[in-house]
């Protein structure tokens, strides 16, 4: 009996402390997934998902407040990775194909009022007060925040131009059935 | 010999070689085109950069184009005349795409640049040989268009034993490569010892088609005593290829994923030889190449030494142009050649071949349902699943068909070929790869903005921070300053105090 009670005792107290000690020492800090799905998301924080950047967004979608088709910039592809890695079925119905495009400054309409390169989450805008405005190509992630800012309509969103080193072979028509 | 060197082979084809139409031809020259279109993206890497101004006068192998950046190849001008235009023409690409281009009209002289030439080319260093190699624009001609210089370079660092001459020509309809080496073997041998010398490989083979018995027999008389050993390898479809010419010539395979390099091998085309000779001996850059006019619409199919940046069309039509309308043009061969969108693209450095091929020869019926005869499977000279890794790309899971083996598919269109239900398959795996590249690109760049962005945020931080930063030191500066005042004020009154008790 006492042997028993003693058994079980050090037992537990034995497995609790282990438990105490790797709950201290093993500890993971944030939510894990939560690193893994901003990896997926473009990083630019330009906050259309209505959460304050992409961490808010990760979180939100840990969290299973968020639909997956959150992101406009990310696409298509961005959906059904987010959705392969959450598990849930993704709804393409509502996601646009959208052509990877960049923004672009129509120099006639453009009057240099700086706007858009404040609010440019990636620097990719480049200009002075009363000087046409320029768009760097290659940091542009078609956010499509300066375009809201923008007060003369001057900035656009156009698909990125193809080219020699871009182009590849469309997909081949299904064969008969 | 040839037994063995065919059982080490996997899959191959025999598509009905075609060349007696132009293999009985001599290589011989066009007569200059009124104008040529030097395209500035003639070569795998970065488009060169114009060198030359409209208006310039140009002598004959000026360098028009400088390189950019690390694999990338410089353009020479292919003639003498003046530049008349800088900007986007239609490329020979299947895309049609336009690409930067410099247009030179032809003053009809053809007067060469005089060009220092070393006394003994082969008692250069091999750096310099590489050096010259880049210098002259050569890219590799069996049609890739690789800059030559990038691969002698990179061979040299890594102890490559075995020289391989790509003499195989295993696409129908092309002859370039056969009457290069039966014309002019003793060039191609040159040419071949200084490659050997840049890379000090202590062993060059020459793998020949045996299909090419004339080939063979010049190319053995030019290299007598050189220790460059000519062997024939079996007539098949690809075994033009790198990885399936080193399998054939030394039996040993090249990795999945891996390069020649990995195996201690290093391969170059004839053609390749052939320019480097041209650079190091005489300081010719590469402006021309030899080119194969074929194809069952073709009047006289030909063998014809073209400038670069020649229209297509010029070349057509000085082999008595078409028969008939020709169903399809291809740029290179028919197995792996590119569909030429427009007969007025200029010939670039990677050019081997204009075919125009009529109705029955590209019999194209179309695709009916895969039965999963596995004919594909026995095509593959890369030993891959052609039908398993279309069926995946078809349904969208591109990740599957990588799993496959997708990444080493050489598209050399075996499967295609053989497809007795005409499936594009190779089109597939061109699809595939390209989707792929481009979801590749897109993680660069997003990537690259991310940090971006990261970076922009701290500097918000950063402002806001010193921004802050300075408002409390103003404050402070200001409490200083009224304290200041306020002791000054309390002294000054307590002085007149002091006087008026005085």
């Amino acid at each position: 009996m006492i042997a028993a009670i003693a058994s079980l005792t050090a037992l537990g107290l034995a497995l609790g402390l282990g438990l105490g000690f790797a709950a201290r020492k093993l500890k993971v800090e944030g939510n894990p997934l939560v690193a893994e799905i901003e990896a997926l998301l473009p990083g630019s924080q330009c906050g259309q998902c209505g959460y304050p950047g992409c961490t808010g967004a990760a979180q939100a979608l840990a969290d299973g407040g968020a639909p997956v088709t959150l992101c406009p910039p990310g696409g298509r592809d961005l959906v059904i990775q987010l959705a392969a890695k959450l598990g849930v079925e993704a709804d393409l119905s509502g996601v646009k194909d959208s052509v990877p495009s960049i923004a672009e400054v129509r120099e006639e309409l453009c009057i240099g009022c700086t706007r858009c390169y404040k609010v440019c989450p990636t620097d990719a805008i480049l200009g002075s007060a009363k000087h046409i405005h320029s768009v760097f190509r290659e940091a542009c992630t078609a956010c499509g925040k300066c375009v809201d800012a923008c007060p003369t309509e001057a900035i656009l969103m156009r698909p990125i131009p193809v080219t020699m080193q871009t182009w590849y072979w469309g997909k081949p028509a299904l064969e008969a059935a | 010999m040839n037994l063995l060197a065919r059982l080490r082979l996997r899959g191959g084809v025999h598509p009905d070689g075609r060349k007696e139409l132009s293999a009985e031809a001599p290589i011989c020259a066009l007569p200059l085109p009124e104008r040529l279109y030097v395209s500035l993206q003639q070569h795998i890497g970065a488009p060169a950069n114009p060198a030359v101004a409209v208006g310039d006068h140009v002598r004959k192998g000026q360098l028009i184009g400088t390189r950019v950046g690390m694999v990338s190849a410089p353009v020479h001008a292919p003639t003498s005349g003046r530049v008349i235009a800088i900007g986007d023409y239609a490329a020979p690409h299947p895309s049609g795409l336009p690409v930067p281009t410099i247009t030179i009209e032809s003053d009809g002289d053809d007067r060469w640049l005089d060009f220092e030439t070393p006394a003994d080319p082969m008692a250069l260093a091999p750096e310099d040989i590489a050096a010259r190699v880049d210098a002259a624009g050569i890219v590799g001609l069996g049609g890739a268009a690789f800059p030559s210089a990038v691969k002698l370079n990179l061979s040299r660092g890594s102890g490559v034993t075995t020289l391989i001459m790509n003499g195989g020509e295993c696409e129908p309809f092309l002859t370039c490569d056969d009457r290069l080496m039966r014309d002019r073997a003793g060039e191609v041998v040159a040419g071949i010892l200084l490659i050997q010398r840049a890379v000090g490989a202590p062993v060059v083979l020459v793998g020949i088609e045996d299909n090419k018995p004339e080939a063979i027999a010049a190319m053995r008389a030019a290299a007598a005593g050189t220790g460059v050993e000519v062997r024939a390898i079996p007539s098949m479809y690809p075994m033009g290829s790198e990885k399936q010419l080193i399998q054939a010539l030394i039996g040993k395979e090249v990795p999945a994923g891996g390069r020649a390099a990995d195996i201690g091998v290093l391969v170059h085309n004839v053609g390749t030889a052939f320019a480097v000779h041209q650079a190091l001996s005489l300081g010719r850059p590469l402006v021309s190449r030899i080119v194969t006019v074929s194809g069952g619409a073709i009047g006289v199919p030909r063998n014809l030494e073209a400038p670069i940046g020649a229209p297509a069309e010029a070349l057509f039509d000085y082999c008595g142009g078409f028969l008939d309308t020709p169903a399809r043009l291809v740029m290179g061969g028919p197995m792996m050649g590119q569909e030429l969108t427009d007969p007025r693209v200029p010939l670039i450095k990677g050019t081997s071949g204009l075919l125009a091929l009529t109705h029955k020869e590209i019999g194209q019926p179309s695709p009916a349902p895969c039965i999963r005869c596995s004919t594909c499977v026995r095509a593959c000279p890369i030993g891959l699943l052609p039908l398993e890794m279309a069926a995946r790309i078809r349904a969208g899971d591109l990740a599957a068909a990588v799993d496959l083996g997708l990444k080493d598919c050489i598209a050399c269109g075996s499967c295609s070929y053989a497809c007795p239900a005409h499936i594009p398959l190779v089109h597939y795996f061109n699809y595939a790869k390209g989707d792929l590249a481009a979801k590749e690109r897109a993680k660069l760049k997003q990537e690259a903005t991310r940090k971006l962005a990261d970076a922009r945020n701290e500097r918000m931080e950063r402002i806001a921070r010193e921004r802050e930063e300075a408002a409390r030191q103003r404050a402070a500066r200001k409490a200083a300053q009224d304290a200041a005042k306020k002791a000054a004020a309390e002294a000054a009154k307590a002085g007149t105090q002091e006087t008026e008790t005085a």
